[in-house]
């Protein structure tokens, strides 16, 4: 088989729209700090009782079972609860450090980072970060692989594992349309009776729990999560403790988590251009080999070759 | 409808000839009792339940995945080992067809079966554990993710599995007396190789790409940057590994159908053994320079610690060594023995990154459900059939005398 004209430019042609298809994935992770205007939701430790009002209201607005057992019952804080299939959000409750001090709860929903670890995991795009801020998922599209699970360093999303034909990944939409189309608060927001949860511009939340942070001091531990962690979060907290005492991981960095594949698909293109013509490169030689040495009548090849 | 030998034939009869083996119906369910088919069959009566169950009642019905663990037994072993084991289909068609190693052809059609029936099970298993697999194609044709290494996978899977099908279609129509397809399938072998090695590089080092994300949920020792290479390379392994044992399996079980004789035979394996040293010890340093590049030499004295050494030493290296040694004492049957050895490291490896050092600094761990299990071994079982209805029948282990090779 000799390449023909023909062969070889449809092989180019290969070459190059695998080549559009490789830049077009690495284009997608350009680096990008954020839609200026999104909002979040800051959550302030030190104000929060743990009335799991908050629990009941998201069930309520998001058509969840309400929670079982219900926020009166306060037996649910013995052990450490996550997110599930049919709660998008949770409180729990850590010990204080300081053993004179009450307890502090902690409310955990997603973060809505900035850069989603879920929607750069996802292979069919079911996750979009919104201008809003909100990363909201759409199940339509979703096949099931549960990629975003794994990938999301908050633990975060859910699964309905025990829904046979549509089963769904479950997690906190930040009450998206709530906000967007009837100009509500997100349900937990509405309802928090301390106001330890405070809805607006996340540039102007980090305003806000800075200024808290600089008149008081002694209250307040010098930081706001998901200011910086993983490349910042619409979802920010202040706490009166350590974070790593109530809970919180702070060994997570601030590198946004597409930037960990992003290397990986910057060489994908250069594997599907530079290999066709490296291994044509190769089946050529060998065969060259061979007929150079038919052609001699060098029957040692041969020899080798049934040996 | 003609037989091999050209007569004209009923329908009936090309039924009988193709499927039956030539024999009477009778004679032919007659033959099919056997301890290994009494076996399959219990195992396929506890799995087609469990299948059942699963598709109605869900994955909470017949796994224990947990939000935290969303990914268990049937991705770590049926897609993560089952794609690895398969990799020799890449790796011996490109020695013989790309790299002009043509000593190898024997053994290329097993190998290249074993890929393609490898791949086509290892979808079979993902479908068990996505939630929707109905929507499988939904990445090509629908929604499209491409900022996802997942994304890629499941392309390439596919796509791959397309190439090892026109590699297979050769011995495919071959059996079926179909000449001009069979030609225009040999024109495509070259091609088809090529571009298989393109995809294999990409889907298995991008099964290793997958668990980049999993940056402080996978214990440090296993998490590198290097993770994509250590999965392709380890995959070379475990494909070379894998056409050993299976080769030498199939040597055994069909031997009425081997021509060629053993010591010829054996001299192939003690080559691919040799190669498989070569790249173990290749994958041993890459490890060493992974514990190196994220400086976490103080880790291997902790408990996980010892398990990576145990995979590391145990189940790299040492084969490593018997490889070298059966290669150069000429021990065909240790280099079969090492084989196994390197297949079951490979499976070790798999499983540690996906459950084992996953999640290792968490208390929810997880551990397989017995229908797990059950569904696992049913794939193989059906896997291993399978392969037993093609070999039986079509041109794999010998050579159609009415064909001229194919190179």
């Amino acid at each position: 088989m000799s390449i023909t004209r023909r062969q070889f430019l449809g092989m180019t042609g290969v070459a190059g729209a695998a080549g559009l298809v490789g830049s077009s994935v690495a284009q997608a992770q350009e680096h990008f700090t954020g839609w200026p205007d999104r909002y979040g939701v800051l959550t302030d430790l030190t104000l929060c009782i743990g009335c799991r009002k908050c629990e009941e209201a998201c069930a309520g607005v998001n058509d969840l079972p309400p929670p079982d057992p219900p926020p009166e019952d306060k037996s649910v804080f013995e052990t450490l609860r996550r997110t599930n299939s049919k709660t998008n959000t949770i409180v729990n409750r850590f010990p204080n450090p300081d053993a004179d001090k009450l307890p502090v709860y902690v409310k955990k929903q997603c973060m809505h980072c900035n850069e989603p670890a879920c929607a750069s995991a996802c292979l069919v795009s079911a996750f979009t970060k919104t201008p809003e801020g909100a990363v909201v998922y759409n199940a339509s599209v979703c096949i099931g692989c549960r990629y975003c699970l794994m990938a999301c360093p908050f633990y975060i999303p859910a699964y309905e594992y025990d829904e046979p034909l549509k089963p769904r990944v479950m997690k906190c939409t930040l009450c998206h349309d709530r906000v967007k189309e009837e100009g509500k608060l997100p349900g937990c927001v509405e309802v928090c009776p301390v106001q330890a949860l405070t809805f607006g511009k996340r540039s102007d939340l980090i305003r806000l729990a800075r200024e808290r942070i600089v008149r008081n001091p002694d209250k307040y531990v010098d930081h706001i999560y998901g200011e910086h962690e993983v490349g910042g979060t619409s979802w920010m907290y202040i706490t009166g403790v350590p974070f790593e005492k109530v809970g919180f991981n702070m060994d997570l960095g601030i590198t946004p988590y597409p930037e960990l594949t992003r290397g990986f698909l910057s060489a994908v293109p250069l594997v599907l251009t530079i290999w066709p013509v490296f291994f044509t490169g190769v089946y050529l030689f060998s065969r060259r080999r061979n007929e150079i040495a038919n052609e001699e009548g060098n029957s040692s090849h041969e020899r080798e070759a049934k040996s | 409808m003609t037989t091999i030998t050209g007569e004209n034939i009923s329908f009936m009869e090309w039924l009988q000839d193709k499927l039956f083996l030539g024999m009477p119906f009778k004679e032919y369910f007659k033959k099919l009792i056997t301890p290994f088919n009494i076996i399959a069959t219990f195992i396929l009566c506890v799995g087609i339940p469990i299948t059942f169950i699963r598709f109605t009642q869900g994955l909470a019905a017949t796994t224990n995945l947990t939000d935290n663990n969303p990914w268990g037994m049937w991705i770590g072993v049926d897609v993560l080992c089952g794609v690895a084991l398969a990799a020799g289909g890449f790796t011996l068609g490109s020695a013989v067809y790309l790299f002009g190693m043509k000593e190898y052809h024997p053994i290329v059609r097993p190998a290249v079966l074993t890929g393609f029936l490898g791949y086509f099970f290892v979808i079979i298993g993902l479908c068990f554990d996505l939630g929707r697999p109905w929507r499988l194609p939904y990445p090509m044709f629908v929604s499209y993710g491409t900022t996802s290494v997942m994304f890629l996978v499941g392309w390439h899977v596919a796509l791959y599995l397309s190439c090892q099908f026109v590699e297979f279609c050769p011995a495919l129509f071959e059996w079926l007396g179909w000449r001009k397809f069979r030609k225009f399938a040999v024109s495509l072998t070259i091609g088809a190789t090529i571009f298989g090695v393109i995809l294999s590089t990409l889907h298995q080092s991008a099964l290793g790409g997958l668990f980049l994300l999993a940056a402080k949920k996978l214990h440090p020792l296993w998490y590198t940057p290097f993770l994509p290479v250590f999965f392709l390379v380890s995959a070379i392994i475990g494909g070379m590994t894998m056409v050993i044992f299976e080769s030498s399996l199939s040597h055994r079980i069909f031997s009425h159908q081997i021509s060629q004789d053993h010591k010829k035979f054996d001299k192939l394996i003690i080559g691919l053994g040799k190669a498989a040293a070569m790249t173990l010890m290749t994958y041993f340093c890459m490890k060493i320079i992974g514990v190196a590049h994220g400086d976490h030499w103080h880790l291997l004295s902790t408990p996980m610690g010892y398990w990576f050494l145990l995979e590391v030493l145990g189940f790299v290296l040492a084969p490593c060594f018997l490889f070298v040694w059966a290669v150069r004492e000429e021990r065909a049957g240790w280099v079969r023995f090492a084989a196994i050895w390197t297949v079951l490291g490979l499976i070790l490896n798999r499983v540690n990154v996906s459950i084992i050092a996953f999640n290792w600094n968490i208390a929810d761990r997880y551990i397989p459900k017995w229908t797990e299990f059950a569904v696992t071994i049913t794939i193989i079982t059906v896997g291993v059939l399978t392969f037993r209805w093609i070999v039986n029948r079509m041109p794999i282990l010998w050579e159609h005398p009415d064909y001229e090779p194919e190179i």
